[in-house]
């Protein structure tokens, strides 16, 4: 059975299948990690990577060969958010109240600071429950550990737009995860 | 710097800083208390994000659908391997890279469909466990390791207060030449340093090709070349950090 690259390539050409996997291959978990975080079910993070891979083989010819990691999950995102927005109340244009309002004033100020959560559902969650526009950058920096040029690439936004939201997104987490040893004792 | 920049200490944490800036905030947080505990909380939330089991490993059935190759996919469904492993087939391909093509000679991205090929076949013949040879995070493990295996004593340095852990090590052959093979860890990524006795001395350079970095460079009797597929200034701290602490020990051997 001929899977799916093969069968969709436009010109059945095993030389350029082979290139293509061998530039992406290596990106497939974080192509997926990426996609999954943003649909936040299997099934549609499912549709978003196949279709996602069809399109970067579609443009493969216009890959400049540098990154293929930001190349991939640029399309990776901009097609996950495409299939998200036909879902109502979700995707990368969920309200986001733009201000900054940090942050280094609004902490507690204890001696230590310790993580309240190390369980796996609870991060997930909290993860979760962030808006998209935060969650998104959360998971390029944390999980894959792209730089901030980077990320601003992968999602066509300003490098001071990531630096804010990846700062509001952080203290939301911080809010839920982190405590000071005063506030965690009963 | 103003007490009030939350993006600068948060630059700092990201490593985003050139080292004037990192000095300057660096600095600042010694004073300031207000800056010190944020910058704690921003490493806190780090700390929490990094839990391996937040990041989605994409299902084995999803990877033999997308991929053409029935034999690699085969083998990845059966075994199924954590983010390690599958870490580690990644770095496979930059091995199988230098191996096959010759990645250092400046090998452009954009490879001829022979060389593809020629990945390709190699990722397909390669051995995911064959990565590490000697499993151990300690340096006095991995540097005995290495005698009577090759014919040289290689530089073992664990990283680990730098960000990049030491995971083991192993024998390696890079075109024709046994050479030891050192491998870190850094967040989900595997670095490979490769090293073997060589005369004189060359600065770091650096080069990409597949979605793979590499630095390579000659000093001290021995030459090294790091491959990653981690962010190009990942790979050039990593390479800071190595540099660091050898000269530092070679210093006081002396
Ligand atoms: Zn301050």
């Amino acid at each position: 059975m001929p899977a799916l690259l093969a069968a969709m390539s436009p010109a059945p050409d095993r030389h350029r299948t082979a290139r293509f996997e061998a530039c992406f291959l290596p990106h497939l978990d974080a192509a997926w990690n990426l996609a999954r975080w943003l649909a936040r079910s299997d099934a549609d993070a499912e549709d978003a990577l196949q279709e996602s891979m069809l399109r970067a083989l579609r443009y493969f010819d216009s890959f400049n060969g540098e990154n293929p990691r930001v190349w991939l999950l640029a399309i990776v995102r901009n097609t996950t958010w495409t299939l998200i927005a036909k879902k109502p109340g979700q995707g990368v244009h969920e309200s986001l109240d733009e201000d900054l309002h940090l942050l280094v004033d609004g902490g507690p100020t204890p001696e230590a600071i310790a993580l309240v959560a190390s369980d796996i559902a609870v991060l997930q969650s909290a993860l979760d429950t962030l808006p998209a526009p935060l969650r998104e950058i959360v998971v390029l920096r944390e999980l894959e550990g792209f730089s901030y040029k980077e990320i601003a690439t992968i999602t066509s936004l300003k490098i001071g737009t990531v630096m804010s939201r990846l700062a509001r997104a952080r203290e939301r987490l911080a809010a839920e995860l982190v405590r000071s040893p005063l506030e965690v004792s009963p | 710097m103003n007490c009030h920049d939350a993006l600068l200490v948060q630059a700092y944490l990201d490593d985003e800083l050139d080292a004037a800036q990192s000095l300057e905030v660096a600095r600042h947080m010694e004073a300031c208390e207000r800056c010190g505990t944020y910058y704690r909380r921003l490493e806190a939330t780090r700390g929490a994000m990094s839990h391996p089991q937040l990041r989605y490993q994409a299902p084995a059935y999803l990877r033999a659908s997308i991929l053409p190759a029935a034999p690699r996919t085969s083998a990845m469904t059966r075994r199924r391997p954590p983010a390690w492993g599958l870490a580690l087939a990644a770095s496979f391909l930059a091995l199988a890279a230098i191996g096959s093509f010759g990645l250092l000679r400046g090998t452009g991205p954009r490879q001829d469909a022979m060389v593809a090929e020629a990945i390709s076949g190699h990722m397909r013949s390669m051995q995911i466990n064959h990565l590490i040879d000697v499993v151990s995070t300690d340096q006095h493990t991995v540097k005995p390791w290495f005698d009577g295996k090759l014919d040289f004593s290689p530089e073992v340095t664990d990283l680990a207060a730098e960000g990049f852990p030491l995971a083991g090590g192993r024998m390696d052959v890079l075109q024709g030449r046994s050479v030891a093979a050192l491998v870190y860890r850094h967040r989900l990524h595997v670095i490979n340093l490769y090293q073997w006795p060589a005369a004189g001395s060359t600065e770091p350079a650096a080069t990409a090709a597949d979605g793979y970095n590499s630095v390579s460079w000659t000093e001290g009797g021995m030459a090294f070349i790091a491959v990653s597929n981690v962010a190009p200034d990942a790979l050039d701290a990593f390479v800071a950090a190595f540099r660091g602490r050898n000269s530092l020990r070679n210093e006081s051997k002396r």
